[in-house]
């Protein structure tokens, strides 16, 4: 008999194409026009171009993240914002302690604990002078947390907005827990002042090309691994999960593995992008766990298109562009342009940038038909 | 409340009440008889029956949903359910599928399984399906991925990471999409299909998990004429070979489904009124009872 097989390849031979053109864009593109071409060409990739891009393509992985739990799971989490800044936190620790004795106070302690008069390093900066156990804690810690706090959170079935006010109330109390200087995270200053990553001048434009590359691959291979586990059977029973969590029970299955699992994932996808991003940006303080970004990852992702993957990448790029343009352009709109932007979205693109141009090209099929 | 709250404030409720704790089985009866279920999931239908509630009840802020309500279902049964609204059909079915706790009754599937101590994922898993009342599909999925979804397999996460149809799978998603008569939508996004495509659908998803006992609330709401003699006839196949509780409005597909197969005009209905049920016999008897004809006619 006639059987119904479905084809289910991660990318199509036009995605693998637009994969290799992004690939070799980060890895050989990036790097030959900042470094090798001269200042003054007209193909010279400004050292702040890269630090923007480099900048965007961390809240691209967040974004990405969200997309994940949001778009696939139809679970928002404005809690997001925290992960990332504990994978920062993670990764500022460890750049604290290389600044050596380098720091205004020429001492073994970061600057803000001779501040503080402190003597030696708290418990939790134990394997700050680490950079492996340090990289280690970046993923462990936010994903140990999510983890613990998706469990009781799923286990009692809180759902909607419901979730997504205790994933801000939890982010605020980080924030506030943060803020405290005897917490030993800085204060309000956080940290900031970098020197040096693995005994290397971070400020070097080669440092910063690394990190790029790093950063873009990181991207790119989240990408590929999102794109494989949503055409997995997992990826389609979060789906299910979004549809008719109901149903999904009632046909066998435990939604709380599930949106552990993905919760979690997503958790860590977020705290290694923070981890990506305190280097290249040189700064980390609780504001990154403030509850406007939080807010800000789901609109990327909205502003995209949700549940495409590649429509929250393009999301981030395109209000963070707007936003380093629109910042120095007109100051004070920003904000008011980043209302408006999502009014606009809401009412007339509400599958996102990617659901419009993909309704553009339906369309113009059908005109030709 | 949380239902877990609320699970947990049961318990506690049942043991100070003395009565038995559900979950602690009692372990003597199979060494007398020589017969040991090793596996307390294993459905045990030597006695017959494969449901079994007994004075269940359930109340909302007062209200009695269900009341003492009690009822036993054969292995391979048909029964047709019927009743006005309110009565409490929609709660029962809560109840047998683990989301609804009652007050007070229990609930086996066949005479060892406690259905109240286990969670709905389990229920489904154990062999009872269950269609809701509106037509619940995974929309944004195709109508395949909504069977592949159902079909009997590994529930947990890590399984479904590295799952693969097979070959045999295959066929049998081909096969009921047959069945259900959606075979050219198999790739179609379920959400575009109509309303009595959805019953179908969400009744091939039901027999894809290959249940023992299917609890099926109003099936044929929003079908056609011809859908719902297709759904009689499709229902009447299953007898048997599986356990059926239909709830239904409609009479005259009440009226098809006792009319016709096995045991054709021996059938059981049952009415339900006020939680409890009111009547219980052939179709013709329910239908001369007169406290049924008072219910449904006011007088």
């Amino acid at each position: 008999m006639s059987v119904v097989t479905v084809p289910r390849s991660v990318l199509g031979t036009k995605g693998w194409t637009a994969l290799m053109a992004a690939v070799i864009t980060v890895l050989v593109l990036a790097p030959v026009l900042n470094l090798l071409v001269p200042a003054g060409s007209a193909f010279h990739l400004s050292d702040y171009a890269v630090a923007l891009i480099g900048k965007i393509m961390c809240y691209a992985i967040c974004a990405l993240a969200m997309d994940l739990i949001w778009g696939y799971t139809g679970i928002l989490s404005l809690g997001h914002g925290l992960f990332f800044a504990l994978g920062g936190y993670g990764m500022g620790m460890y750049l604290m302690r290389q600044i050596g004795r380098d720091g205004s106070y020429k001492s073994d302690l970061p600057d803000f604990m001779v501040f503080l008069d402190w003597k030696e390093v708290p418990w939790h900066w134990t394997f700050s002078e680490s950079f492996i156990a340090q990289m280690i804690l970046v993923v462990l810690v936010p994903g140990l947390l999510a983890f613990i706090f998706g469990f009781f959170a799923f286990r009692s079935r809180i759902k909607g907005v419901y979730f997504s006010i205790i994933t801000q109330a939890m982010t605020f109390a980080a924030m506030l827990l943060f803020f405290r200087n005897e917490t030993g995270f800085g204060g309000n200053n956080g940290f900031t002042d970098f020197k040096r990553i693995l005994d290397i001048p971070i400020a070097q434009p080669s440092t910063r090309m690394v990190l790029f590359v790093l950063t873009g691959m990181t991207l790119i291979g989240f990408y590929l691994m999102a794109r494989w586990l949503v055409n997995t059977k997992f990826g389609r029973v979060l789906q299910a999960i979004r549809d008719a969590e109901n149903r999904v029970m009632f046909c066998g299955y435990n939604p709380l593995a599930y949106k552990l699992a993905i919760w979690t994932l997503s958790a860590v996808m977020c705290a290694i992008a923070g981890a990506l991003y305190v280097p290249q940006v040189g700064i980390i303080n609780p504001s990154e766990m403030s509850a406007a970004s939080g807010i800000e990852i789901a609109i990327w992702a909205a502003v995209g298109g949700r549940a495409t993957l590649i429509g929250p990448i393009i999301g981030a790029f395109f209000v963070n562009g707007a936003k380093s343009w629109f910042t120095q352009a007109f100051p004070e709109f920003w904000l008011y342009f980043l209302g408006l932007l999502f009014i606009l979205v809401t009412l007339f693109l509400p599958d996102g940038i990617v659901g419009g141009v993909k309704r553009l090209f339906n369309k113009k099929a059908e005109v030709k038909a | 409340m949380t239902p877990d709250l609320m699970e947990e404030g049961s318990a506690i409720l049942n043991k100070a009440k003395g009565l038995p704790v559900s979950g602690s089985e009692s372990g003597g009866r199979e060494a007398s008889y020589g017969r040991v279920v090793t596996d307390p999931d294993q459905l045990d239908v030597a006695h017959g029956s494969i449901l079994y509630l007994d004075d269940i009840s359930v109340s909302f802020d007062g209200f009695k949903a269900l009341n003492k309500l009690c009822l036993n279902i054969a292995v391979g049964e048909m029964r047709c359910i019927i009743g006005p609204n309110g009565a409490g059909k929609t709660t029962m079915m809560d109840v047998i599928t683990g989301k609804t706790r009652p007050d007070a009754g229990s609930a086996y599937f066949g005479s060892t399984i406690d259905l109240l101590a286990k969670r709905e994922n389990e229920i489904a898993q154990i062999g009872i399906g269950r269609k809701f009342q509106k037509p619940t599909v995974f929309e944004h999925l195709t109508v395949f991925e909504n069977l592949e979804l159902s079909l009997k397999a590994d529930r947990r996460a890590r399984a479904s990471v590295f799952f693969k149809l097979s070959g045999e799978q295959l066929d049998r998603i081909g096969a009921m999409l047959q069945l259900i008569h959606l075979k050219d939508q198999a790739q179609r996004t379920a959400g575009l299909l109509s309303h009595g495509q959805k019953q179908w659908l969400e009744i091939g998803m039901l027999l894809m998990q290959d249940p023992k006992l299917l609890l099926l609330d109003e099936p044929v709401a929003g079908m056609t004429d011809e859908e719902t003699e297709r759904t009689a006839e499709l229902f009447l196949s299953l007898e048997g070979a599986h356990s059926l509780v239909v709830v239904e409005h409609d009479m005259k597909f009440i009226g098809e489904l006792t009319t016709q197969g096995v045991n054709a005009a021996r059938k059981k209905v049952t009415v339900l009124h006020e939680g409890s049920v009111l009547a219980e016999g052939t179709l013709a008897d329910v239908q001369a009872n007169d406290k049924v004809v008072e219910v449904y006619l006011g007088r």
